[in-house]
């Protein structure tokens, strides 16, 4: 039986949401261009009904594709292709958004919250704002709309209520219409991760609030309130820099915490797409500042407020629409919604653009100049500053666009973007910061306190030396040894000293207003934690071992990873390091279990206990126990000694995921006040390839004999009749023995336990048992009952091994530290903005 | 002049340095034989090259050689205009390599050599499947 209902109701829901915000829209533009009172008066009441309804409908949409999937039901695609039964429950939350239909919800979830408190904040822009915030909804509803205009063969958006049968094409569907897969394709498994649980959602608040001040100001130029609509917009402005940046950190989080490229930034396409955005948000709040006060920065202010959420539709249109595909390492792929995107992203620009070159003439500006010792011309060269640093990552990001537009004319083009990201942006952007820095620290200054040349040297004097001392000191302690990272080094120490003095001025009189100052001694101490872990981060596994790697290519290769052996110490960055062994991870208990101590079932979920099972002195399972694991996961456990005490165990883990094509290495991360230990498996050991093993090499042994094979110590314990044997069934006819023999290995005992079986009297078969961490198989040849002799077949071959990479983040908490204090004067910032405004009757009508 | 104006020219004109100097570090999309002409002729910059691994008539994938203790590997890339280059690269193969279909290096000739300083890999993505596979 289908479940048909969910998703028709899930699709009704849909086109609720996209009637009912278009309804609102042209209510609420009615009601902001009528004149008179009581038609205003009712048109706003029909909008807000029709908002409220959207909203109900867009929560709607979410609750039944989130039933969807929380009931696997696979005959509906979106479930089938992100989810699996298996999944732990709090990640199908992220199930939801791992496809573009998801997101997009989530990001119209946002809109719907933050109109609902528009409206209901009662403000005199409502009717203007919600004319532009519905539109905006609705485009974003016909995203999902998926409906086909049946003349035109147009389809218009992605539905996620799509049935599996219809997204399909497979054959099993003409036979068994009714088919439903008995489970689902499964997450991803670099989104089953807690940040990921919580990153999309803070992205996108990120997104949605960008929306507010678009609006407001696209308000402001439509009814000639130039500029009223400034000091409403300014709270928004605020609480989007906050959220939209701790969104970006916590996707950086992720890649750190995931992915093994070695880092939290990449400079790849996708995180350039909201990095820029980000930045001209920083620039937009600085010009909102001051056009609060002074006119001249109003026109400044409307193109950056403007373009900012233009940029965030860009980049909707960069990830979403495939056209990253070859310079991105993970972009959405296109779901056929490109045409759409770029339709709604023309639209809005065009929109704005037109609007702000009709008011151009109109809009106020101040004719005196800004004088180098005011505050305005401090405020206009940051947020120049900041305009520059995204443009020059805004530049090369866009190349596979300009690849495309180049195309669509009949030309060629092979441009390509800059081989080296890192080195290409970093260079550049860490000059950006370090005037950004300086005039940070100087600005603030002109901010709060009238300056003129003998109060600006007295002032900042301080700062300078204490800055330089710092500075002499961090070139004493640590291995600050290029010039321009000194320089970023002084610069970021110069905004902490010189804020951080401001900022204790400003605590004691009035800490409302110490926003500013937190945000800034942040941004400080973000650079400097930037400027270690980023420009001093270390590879710590070079390669010691001797053997030059591959005559031809020089030495100068092979020296970032590092082989080991099971149980075979290695030295690393000043550790003694070693490989322990691959482990499982069982489901329902913390901790990490040996893979030989199991048993595999039937059910690859599911495991049987060889013994009883310890972990960190604590029973976990007792011997013959079913449980469950997460089979994709393997971790690699390796201990780090110094001077013979074991100082960390870390558990780089490998997930395989043969349904998501894909197998991914994560990294465990030791982390130490001042520095992070960050290991990650490069090249896991091939589980799929037989291993070589060496020759057969005959040993006779006695019972309770010492003997040797692969260098350890060996002991025959005991010879037992087995009654059963996994795979064969036994007759009366049939005699089998095994015999148990311990291995001692430098850490642990090993049993082997070979099999033979004779049957019918005659036929012989032979059952090895081997251990790939001791690298040994032992066949049972023969038995000489006169002789009470056992003939052992023995084969070694390589130990089990893993290919690790290990680096170094010195000061990477000053980092995170920095981002947490700059959210916190954000948020301080924003409410007082948010207090200042509700105190104040500034409107549309009564201005 | 005011000073709104003279920060206004600044901003362009970095502006325009800023686009100048991408146009200068932006890499390319070329084959091998005009990689193999670029590096010749004393080019060092690095540049993309497309390509397929090479398979022998069964769909086998041929011509990988792991380093000793597989801490590098090479393979054999068929660029987009069908010629053969041995590839050089000094990192552990990536897992999912054999997998992928399409490869982009990035990276330049040294000598008749092909290093590669990046590898991006192009797998089938399970957006694009279309016939079922798990759990039927």
């Amino acid at each position: 039986m289908l479940h048909y209902f969910v998703g028709n109701l899930g699709h009704f829901f849909v086109i609720t949401s996209f009637v009912s915000g278009l309804i609102a829209s042209f209510a609420y533009w009615r009601a902001t261009v009528l004149p008179e009172l009581t038609l205003k008066h009712s048109w706003t009441f029909n909008g807000r009904v029709s908002f409220v309804i959207h909203a109900a409908a867009v929560v709607g949409v979410i609750a039944t594709l989130f039933t969807i999937i929380y009931k696997h039901y696979f005959e509906y695609h979106y479930a089938y292709s992100h989810s699996s039964r298996h999944l732990p429950g709090q990640y199908m939350i992220s199930c939801f958004w791992e496809g573009q239909e998801g997101s997009f919800l989530l990001w119209m979830f946002w809109h719907a919250v933050i109109g609902m408190f528009l409206i209901f904040s009662r403000q005199s822009w409502e009717a203007p704002v919600m004319t532009i915030f519905s539109l905006v909804q609705s485009f974003l509803a016909s995203m999902i709309l998926g409906v086909v205009i049946p003349v035109l063969e147009l389809k218009i958006g992605s539905s996620p209520f799509v049935l599996l049968r219809d997204a399909l094409n497979d054959p099993i569907f003409t036979l068994q219409p009714e088919f439903v897969p008995r489970d689902g394709n499964g997450l991803n498994p670099l989104l089953q991760n807690y940040w990921m649980v919580i990153h999309p959602p803070t992205l996108f608040l990120g997104f949605a609030l960008t929306l507010v001040p678009f609006s407001f100001a696209m308000s402001g130029l439509w009814l000639r309130k130039y500029s009223e609509w400034i000091r409403p917009a300014l709270p928004w402005t605020l609480l989007g820099g906050s959220v939209l940046g701790l969104g970006i950190l916590m996707g950086g989080y992720w890649a750190y915490e995931t992915l093994s490229f070695g880092g939290y930034w990449n400079w790849d396409p996708v995180e350039n797409a909201v990095y820029v955005p980000w930045i001209v948000l920083i620039a937009s709040l600085h010009a909102l500042l001051i056009a609060r006060s002074n006119p001249t920065a109003l026109k400044l202010s409307v193109v950056l407020v403007l373009s900012v959420f233009l940029l965030i539709l860009y980049s909707t249109f960069l990830t979403r629409s495939g056209i990253l595909g070859d310079a991105s390492v993970h972009s959405f792929t296109d779901l056929g919604l490109s045409g759409q995107l770029l339709i709604y992203l023309l639209f809005f620009t065009g929109a704005a653009a037109v609007l702000t070159i009709k008011r151009w003439k109109e809009m106020p500006s101040s004719e005196k100049d800004v004088g180098a010792y005011s505050r305005e011309f401090w405020v206009f060269l940051g947020a120049a500053t900041l305009c520059l640093m995204g443009f020059q990552v805004l530049v090369p990001t866009s190349i596979p666009v300009y690849n495309k537009l180049l195309e669509s004319f009949g030309l060629s083009s092979n441009l390509a973007p800059p081989a080296n990201q890192l080195e290409f942006y970093s260079r550049v952007q860490l000059w950006f910061g370090v005037v950004i820095a300086i005039l940070s620290g100087t600005g603030q200054y002109f901010w709060w306190l009238k300056m003129d040349r003998t109060k600006l040297k007295q002032e900042l004097l301080g700062p300078v030396l204490v800055s330089l001392v710092l500075l002499a000191v961090l070139i004493a302690t640590t291995r600050l040894t290029q010039p321009a990272y000194m320089v970023l080094a002084l610069a970021g120490l110069y905004v902490i000293i010189a804020n951080g003095k401001l900022l204790y001025r400003t605590l004691k009189a009035n800490p409302g207003l110490s926003g500013g100052g937190i945000a800034h001694v942040g941004m400080g101490l973000m650079l400097i934690g930037l400027l270690y872990s980023s420009g001093y981060s270390r590879v710590v596994s070079l390669n010691n071992t001797g053997l030059l790697y591959n005559r031809e290519m020089g030495t100068e290769f092979n020296r970032d990873n590092l082989l080991l052996f099971v149980n075979e110490p290695r030295t690393m960055g000043g550790y003694e390091i070693e490989f322990l062994g691959e482990r499982l991870e069982p489901r329902h208990k913390p901790g990490f279990i040996k893979r030989n101590e199991v048993e595999p079932t039937g059910d690859p979920f599911k495991v049987v206990a060889k013994k009883n099972i310890e972990y960190k002195g604590k029973p976990l399972f007792a011997e013959r126990d079913t449980f469950e694991i997460f089979p994709e996961n393997t971790f690699y456990e390796i201990e780090l000694r110094k001077n013979g005490k074991a100082v960390a165990t870390l558990f780089p883990r490998v997930q395989l995921n043969p349904g998501m094509g894909g197998i991914l290495a994560s990294p465990d991360i030791r982390r130490n006040l001042d520095r992070d230990l960050y290991t990650h498996v490069s090249a896991p050991m091939n589980r799929e390839a037989e291993p070589e093993w060496s020759d057969l090499q005959e040993i006779r042994v006695h019972p309770n004999e010492k003997f040797f094979v692969n260098d350890y110590v060996a002991h025959l314990d005991e010879v037992e009749r087995i009654t059963e044997l996994p795979g064969v069934r036994l007759t009366d006819d049939d005699v089998a023995v095994k015999i148990i023999v311990r291995i001692e290995a430098e850490r642990d005992t090993y049993t082997l336990e070979p099999a033979f079986l004779i049957r019918n009297r005659v036929d012989v078969g032979r059952i090895p048992d081997e251990s790939g961490e001791l690298g040994v198989r032992l066949t049972l040849l023969n038995i000489r009952p006169d002789e009470n002799e056992f003939v052992l077949g023995l084969q070694t071959r390589q130990k089990d091994w893993v290919i690790i990479k290990a680096m170094e983040k010195p000061f990477i908490n000053i980092l995170w530290l920095g981002t947490g204090l700059l959210t916190v004067g954000f948020l301080v910032a924003m409410t007082r903005r948010f207090r200042e405004e509700s105190g104040d009757a500034s409107s549309p009508q009564s201005a | 002049m005011k000073k709104t104006h003279i920060i206004a020219l600044l901003v362009i004109a970095a502006a325009i340095a800023i686009i100048v100097s991408t146009a200068g570090d932006a890499s390319s999309y070329v084959s091998f034989d005009r990689a193999y002409q670029m590096a010749s002729s004393g080019n060092r910059s690095n540049i993309h090259v497309v390509g397929e691994l090479k398979k022998d008539p069964s769909g086998k994938i041929t011509g990988i050689e792991e380093g000793a203790d597989r801490l590098s590997f090479s393979f054999i890339l068929i660029d987009d205009a069908q010629r053969e280059q041995t590839v050089y690269y000094n990192e552990p193969m990536p897992p999912d390599f054999t997998r992928s279909e399409k490869i982009v290096v990035v990276g330049s000739f040294e000598g008749d050599r092909f290093v590669a300083g990046k590898i991006l890999l192009k797998c089938p993505s399970k957006y694009q499947e279309t016939k079922l596979n798990a759990g039927v």
